[in-house]
């Protein structure tokens, strides 16, 4: 258990500290079939579980990550080029989103005492980690792969306060996701089709609040 | 069989069968049918003699109903604005990629989404298990997508994006608070339902409680449109086709504060009231005020509207929060915003339309151009400030004079000035747009004919919110104040 939860919060660091999308994406792909065997782990060996567990694994760790990959080739994205945060820097601030999370864990009282606090600093620490993805990095893929990264520490927290829902419950909400990230991927094609580049941060022709994002826009 | 599982299940098959349609006719038909039985389904639970027991999913009380009623009145008035109106083809659609041939079919998606998005919110008004009801909520930010996404153009490609993003990490953190909610019953207990844990509110842990409630207002405030995270809504009402907008504003927001006020149900019964009160008072000011700043000059009409439902969302909010009689002045205001704003936008599309162009500066001289419409803008602009004899100006009011019951001087003041505030904002852009000789010339030379019929179903809903003040029906009396009732508000 402990080892699944260090994984996964290692899983974050690697996902921060890299610009290749291409290890971007296996990490979140590691990241889906570990909490696979989370839920197994956590659940123990009940049928529902297993199919709950089974698909998690089918379409985290196997569906999503092959069709960003194809929305990689497609557009001819290898790397987050100039994200607003430097590589260290985010490594430097998942560290620091990490010792937030452990506070945080600290800080409630449990009510139930659950499989293992680790695990819901992991959870909370991918949650971080998927947020800050999301606000500092320019490319919808990574935003995109940020917000699975955020998903699954929701999920995580789910698992490790051991909040069970029912199984039909679990489902609608992975298939939920599953139909969120794949409109985004679609809609990755699209964004590289009409704007022949998938940065977002040049996402602000609408907005009535003009920011310059630094420079280069001239 | 459980009469509630059609009403999410028969759009939902509608929507299937969209997709199989080849011929834009049949669909725009299968949208009517589908509007049509919807609505009956819906009017048929208001009768005193049709009582649906709830299961351990679905949900009929006095809330499911009133919001339904929202939802499925909206879409009939659409779905005739649609069968009317013919909004220009994307230009675009045939320079999608050769691999998308499935994307090349705007109107069939179009269809087909608009069937999934009322599924998708009948749905979430109707749960009864917490999980259930946010699947339903997420399900209506993706179906709803590729609606703004209709014009296929960079713009609405903008939006949709932002759309999608920030209110699937809005809703995530929803999910997370979800989670608190749960982890907060004592073990054992599996029925995850508001009423549920209403009962058992005595049992539940405080502190989780307040931390998942937080969770649950940030994450379904993102979907309502509370500002400070409100940022999607303006590009996204402003870039969607008018129906999807009127839908957006009307009927999706008010889904999203269901939402919240489920949660809000538990909280006040496990009496932690005051806490919640504090909250919702910050954060419907702090929405109006936003929404004031940003209607003053504002040179797009649509996004203009937008703004104006921030400030409504915002009254809602805030009427929770003051508690007593605002709640039924909210309750009220739901119906009448819904009416009210779906009404303005069917109107914008049609000025849209005649002047191709959302500036205000450009769609000018409605009186003389467009009469009909102009007349209609006018009034649902009327009718939206509050202004006497709408039904909106009674909520309005009543929510004044809760707020001074209570002795919430300070609230009431910025109540009103921020309403004064947005009212003299709007009311700067709506005199230009009706009454200010137009600028360019070459617009004189086009001949502008107005449909008449696309102006029907703007009529008919802002008439409702006329209605209302005078008459209101006994049934819908009835829900209206048990629905106050379930929140812990007084009724008149």
């Amino acid at each position: 258990m402990n080892n699944i939860a260090a994984m996964l919060a290692l899983s974050c660091l690697f996902f921060l500290g890299s610009g290749r999308l291409r290890l971007s994406i296996r990490m979140a792909s590691f990241q889906g079939v570990l909490l696979g065997i989370l839920a197994l782990v956590a659940g123990g060996l009940k049928p529902s579980i297993i199919v709950l567990a089974v698909s998690s694994i089918v379409l985290k760790g196997i569906l999503l990550p092959w069709l960003l990959r194809r929305a990689m080739n497609s557009t001819c994205a290898r790397r987050e080029i100039e994200p607003f945060v430097s590589f260290s820097a985010s490594v430097l601030s998942g560290l620091a989103l990490l010792a937030l999370a452990q506070w945080l864990v600290n800080r409630t009282e449990l009510l139930t005492p659950i499989f293992s606090p680790v695990m819901l600093t992991s959870a909370y620490f991918m949650v971080f980690t998927g947020l800050f993805i999301l606000v500092t990095r320019k490319k919808a893929i990574t935003q995109t792969l940020g917000f699975l990264v955020m998903e699954n520490g929701v999920y995580c927290a789910g698992l490790s306060l051991g909040s069970e829902l029912s199984m039909l419950i679990e489902l609608g909400i992975l298939l939920d996701i599953f139909v969120g990230i794949f409109l985004m991927g679609i809609m990755i094609f699209h964004i590289d089709s009409e704007f022949e580049h998938i940065d977002t941060d040049k996402f602000n022709d609408l907005s009535d609040v003009i920011l310059q994002t630094g420079g280069e826009k001239e | 069989m459980n009469i509630l599982y059609l009403l999410p299940g028969l759009p939902f098959v509608f929507g299937i069968a969209s997709f199989l349609v080849s011929a834009e006719a049949t669909r725009r038909l299968l949208l009517i049918i589908s509007a049509v039985i919807h609505l009956i389904l819906t009017l048929s639970l208001f009768m005193p003699e049709v009582v649906v027991e709830p299961d351990s999913w679905l949900i009929a009380d006095a809330l499911s109903r009133l919001f339904l009623l929202c939802v499925s009145l909206l879409f009939m008035a659409l779905a005739f604005y649609h069968q009317f109106s013919s909004e220009q083809t994307p230009g675009n659609a045939n320079a999608m990629p050769q691999k998308m041939q499935f994307f090349r079919q705007p109107e069939k998606v179009f269809a087909a989404s608009l069937q999934f998005f009322l599924a998708a919110m009948s749905l979430a008004v109707l749960s009864r298990h917490f999980g259930l009801q946010w699947i339903g909520i997420e399900a209506t930010t993706l179906a709803s997508t590729p609606l703004i996404y209709y014009k296929r153009s960079r713009h609405s490609l903008e939006a949709a994006w932002k759309y999608l993003v920030i209110c699937s990490v809005g809703i995530s953190l929803a999910l997370l608070g979800l989670f608190f909610l749960a982890m907060a019953m004592p073990a054992g207990h599996h029925d995850f339902s508001s009423e549920s844990l209403s009962f058992y509110a005595t049992y539940l842990n405080p502190q989780w409680l307040k931390i998942a409630f937080l969770f649950i207002l940030v994450g379904y405030g993102t979907k309502m449109g509370l500002a400070p995270m409100h940022t999607w809504l303006p590009d996204a009402h402003g870039e969607a086709p008018a129906l999807v907008s009127a839908l957006l504003s009307g009927a999706l927001l008010n889904c999203a504060f269901l939402g919240i006020l489920r949660v809000f149900q538990v909280i006040q019964a496990a009496g932690l009231t005051i806490f919640a009160d504090e909250i919702f008072i910050v954060a419907g000011l702090l929405s109006m005020a936003t929404a004031s700043l940003f209607i003053f000059h504002q040179s797009d009409y649509k996004r203009m509207l937008a703004y104006s439902s921030v400030e409504h969302m915002g009254i809602l909010i805030l009427g929770m929060g003051i508690g007593g009689l605002a709640i039924f002045a909210a309750m009220l205001h739901v119906v009448c915003h819904s009416v009210v704003k779906a009404g303005l936008f069917l109107c914008s599309g049609n000025i849209l339309k005649a002047f191709g162009s959302r500036k205000c500066d450009v769609a000018t001289d409605l009186k003389r151009r467009l009469p009909v419409n102009g007349a209609l803008w006018v009034t649902g602009f009327l009718a939206i400030t509050g202004a006497p004899p709408f039904a909106t100006f009674l909520s309005e009011f009543l929510l004044l004079k809760a707020a001074l019951d209570s002795n919430k001087m300070l609230v009431a003041f910025l109540y009103v000035l921020l309403l004064s505030a947005v009212f003299v904002g709007m009311l700067g852009i709506v005199i230009k747009m009706y009454s200010a000789p137009s600028q360019q010339s070459e617009l004189d030379k086009i001949a502008f004919k107005e449909e008449i019929f696309t102006a029907v179903p703007a009529a008919f809903l802002f008439a409702i919110a006329l209605l209302l003040t005078f008459y209101a029906p006994d049934s819908f009396m009835a829900v209206l104040k048990d629905a106050t009732t379930s929140l812990g508000g007084k009724t008149l």
